[in-house]
């Protein structure tokens, strides 16, 4: 049972760091636009055809 | 000036993209985007463009943020030359910032799911048998996790109940706010005491579950508030002021009484005054439903909202802002009460039956075991386990669960649905009315050239082509497929028609009384022979189908118009509707519609003018296309977003589908509640029953819902 000391503050820190990234996520807009990224990551965005794209991302 | 350091950075970069939102000074709104093509397609129209600094597309709201300074029709030109319709949105009107109400919803969902899941973890040692202090153990950390969680995750229960209660009534939040505390409470208790049965999880997972209903309703009704913002800045307004003979772009709310304001062809009239100019032509249908054009002479009255058909004209500003007759009626309509607000929604009929119920069976379940047995504590627990078992989990997420795919997948097909009720209402419908003007017809015309022998159109193509008279204007459209004939010494001859050479003999499009012909309407004259051209009203792309597809579901449809009757027999006769009203007012429509609902009948209202707002806000269920006037769709419960009405029929299925889910999961819920009740009543409810039979309703209840989506 001695075991339990080292495995509950794990679990707990596993669980801890996932509520952080999930806290993370939302601070950062990733719930904005959940079909557009899910669907842009079947974007070719180093192709040739994108390259207008990137040539005009000058701010 | 920064370049990224690599072509990928820029785009993935969340900083980079949040920084350029931030820019975007254009919106245009894209109903027809749906997939990883058509981002791309419109990222790539939109950034090949000198000008434009970037362009992100958003594709959950189908809207494109721009950075530019290029005019918004160059925009919209160019994304039409790719292949998709384009609205520009008014970007001060819109709501462009995150949702903060939605993201606190999400955080309490997050939050308390990963403590659900910690605090499971933990009981599930507890169920397989640890004991004593162990057990103790496990239930403190479980406190620790559960209790500041419940607290912070379920405040939106709290708040909801809290209000209720201060005004003596009792709502979904109440039996659901007491079960969290009294289950987190209870629990605590029993940790302290070193009892055996913790319902933390328990607590936990119906503060999750229940967050989850929240959320999804959350969603779609701040969709449909979006989507509502979207559609009021889906006009632009601005007005062309003069200054002498200079013009400038002004906000509408800047018009003064006595300005002078120019109408392009084409736009809409933005204040009440006297025209200035010769004459005008003007679409005045949004008030009257009449498809013919006004001509007004100068000195006559225009009114605000009328369109431009004819040559740019002037107007003398008399009212404006909310002073025009157009929001003086549209104020009216929108006092009105709606059919939305006499309707009760099927959750809180539910409700109204549920909460009572619980809390009349926990407490017979204490007053019952404490007579029985004199044990408090013991009677105490099962009180609140059978408010735990009885909690609305699966009634909770239910109704929002399915209305949010409905409302979802119909937006995916281009209609916006504003309420989930309005799905509701819609299933309940057996009659469909339909306005006639800018509803099944649009502006122009459908011109019969199938009469015209080769020379005759190549020479009709020639003469249209050099005229910008909106017959013309639909003859070119109708001939786009015939090479013009080499016609001379064209000429518009004004009020007529063209006039040109063409192998040697005088050829005429034009009315004809001009050509000296027997008919009155268009016709082209070659030499001495006139040929008529029949011009019909063009109907709404998909509208035949749609009709055709709702009289083979069973629907009755009728035709209601402020039109002459001889056009809208005609156009009756064209869709095979055999009912119909022509030359009716708005308050004759009104009057039609009640008596309907006097005869039992459930009445859906497909309209687009401003003489049709009060019989939409009246009707059972309400539709109306995009192209209507803002009165007219905050009156609607459906936006048609596309132009077609080929899908018309589908919202009608996905409705009825939808109300069937609803009532499906009610029953699903009731029967887990049937089983699980008489369990804890008896007093053998563990927190493994209650968690098992939470979790699994619950699950079932999305699962089912998301069958909607199948609805073809």
């Amino acid at each position: 049972m001695n075991v339990l000391v080292f495995l509950i503050p794990v679990s707990l820190i596993l669980g801890g760091i996932g509520a952080a990234a999930f806290i993370w996520t939302l601070k950062t807009d990733q719930y904005d636009d959940p079909a557009g990224d899910a669907a842009r990551i079947l974007l070719d965005e180093d192709g040739p055809d994108a390259g207008p794209i990137e040539d005009s991302k000058e701010n | 000036m920064t370049t990224a350091v690599c072509p990928a950075c820029s785009t993935s970069s969340l900083a980079v993209s949040q920084a350029e939102d931030a820019q975007a000074n254009v919106f245009l709104s894209l109903p027809e985007i749906h997939c990883a093509g058509c981002i791309g397609k419109v990222e790539r129209a939109l950034n090949g463009l000198d000008g434009v600094r970037n362009a992100r597309v958003n594709l959950s709201l189908k809207r494109v943020a721009i950075a530019t300074d290029l005019p918004v029709a160059t925009l919209v030109e160019t994304l039409e030359k790719a292949g998709y319709e384009a609205h520009p949105l008014d970007s001060k009107l819109l709501d462009t910032g995150a949702d903060p109400q939605g993201r606190a919803l999400l955080f309490r969902l997050g939050l308390s799911g990963f403590a659900m899941m910690n605090v499971m973890l933990l009981s599930v040692s507890v169920w397989s048998g640890a004991e004593a202090v162990t057990r103790d153990m496990f239930h403190l950390i479980s406190a620790a996790i559960a209790l500041p969680v419940v607290l912070i995750a379920g405040q939106p229960f709290f708040h909801n109940a809290w209000s209720a209660l201060k005004v003596r009534t009792l709502n979904m939040d109440v039996p659901i706010s007491l079960a969290i505390l009294l289950a987190a409470g209870m629990s605590l208790f029993e940790t302290l005491n070193g009892g055996e049965h913790a319902y933390f999880d328990a607590a936990l997972s119906l503060t999750f579950f229940l967050l989850i209903g929240r959320y999804l309703d959350h969603r779609s009704r701040s969709a449909a508030r979006s989507a509502a913002s979207e559609l009021s800045a889906l006009e632009v307004r601005t007005a062309t002021r003069m200054r002498g003979e200079a013009t400038e772009i002004v906000d509408v709310t800047d018009l003064a009484i006595g300005d002078e304001v120019l109408i392009p062809t084409g736009v809409r009239v933005p204040a009440d005054g006297e025209l200035l100019s010769g004459q005008a032509r003007t679409d005045r249908s949004f008030l009257t439903g009449e498809s013919d054009a006004v001509h007004l002479q100068r000195g006559e009255a225009v009114q605000a909202g009328e369109v431009n058909l004819g040559q740019p004209f002037r107007i003398r500003a008399t009212a404006v802002g909310e002073d025009t007759t157009l929001r003086r009626v549209a104020a009216l309509v929108e006092t009105a009460e709606g059919a939305r607000n006499r309707y009760t929604a099927l959750a809180d009929r539910a409700a109204r039956v549920y909460a009572p119920t619980v809390h009349l069976l926990a407490l017979a379940a204490f007053v019952a075991w404490l007579a029985a047995t004199g044990d408090v504590r013991h009677a105490i627990n099962i009180a609140i386990a059978v408010l735990i078992i009885t909690c609305p989990c699966a009634l909770g997420l239910a109704v929002p669960a399915v209305s949010t795919a409905a409302i979802g997948k119909l937006y995916d097909l281009g209609f916006l649905v504003k309420s989930g009720t309005a799905l509701e209402r819609l299933a309940e419908v057996d009659t469909v009315v339909f306005d006639k003007t800018g509803t099944l017809t649009l502006p122009g015309f459908d011109l019969t050239v199938s009469d015209l022998d080769p020379d005759q159109r190549a020479v009709a193509r020639a003469l249209a082509q050099s005229s910008s008279h909106p017959a013309s204007r639909a003859l070119t459209e109708a001939l786009s497929g015939v090479a013009p004939a080499t016609v001379t010494d064209i000429e518009e001859v004004s009020g007529h028609g063209v006039v040109g050479r063409w192998n040697g003999k005088t050829v005429r499009l034009g009315h004809g009384t001009w050509l000296g012909a027997s008919f009155r309407g268009l016709g082209l004259g070659i030499g001495d022979a006139a040929t008529e051209i029949v011009q019909s009203e063009k109907l709404r792309p998909g509208a035949p189908e749609a009709i055709g597809e709702l009289k083979a579901m069973g629907y009755d449809v009728i035709l209601m118009s402020g039109d002459r009757t001889a056009a809208v027999e005609e156009v009756a006769a064209r869709l095979s509707i055999p009912d119909l009203h022509a030359g009716v007012s708005a308050e004759e429509k009104h009057a039609i519609l009640g008596r309907l609902a006097e005869a039992g009948h459930k009445v859906a209202m497909v309209g687009d003018g401003l003489n049709d707002a009060a019989s939409l806000a009246a009707a059972h269920a309400s539709i109306a296309p995009s192209s209507a006037l803002d009165a007219t769709r905050n009156a609607a419960d459906i936006v048609v977003l596309r132009e077609t009405f080929a899908d018309i029929p589908k919202t009608f299925r996905t409705a009825r589908a939808a109300t069937h889910l609803s009532r499906q999961n009610f029953g699903i819920a009731t029967v887990y509640n049937m089983i699980a009740v008489p369990v804890a009543l008896a007093g053998f409810a563990t927190p493994l029953i209650a968690a098992l039979s939470m979790s699994s309703s619950s699950i079932t209840v999305l699962l089912n819902a998301l069958r909607v989506r199948w609805v073809k």
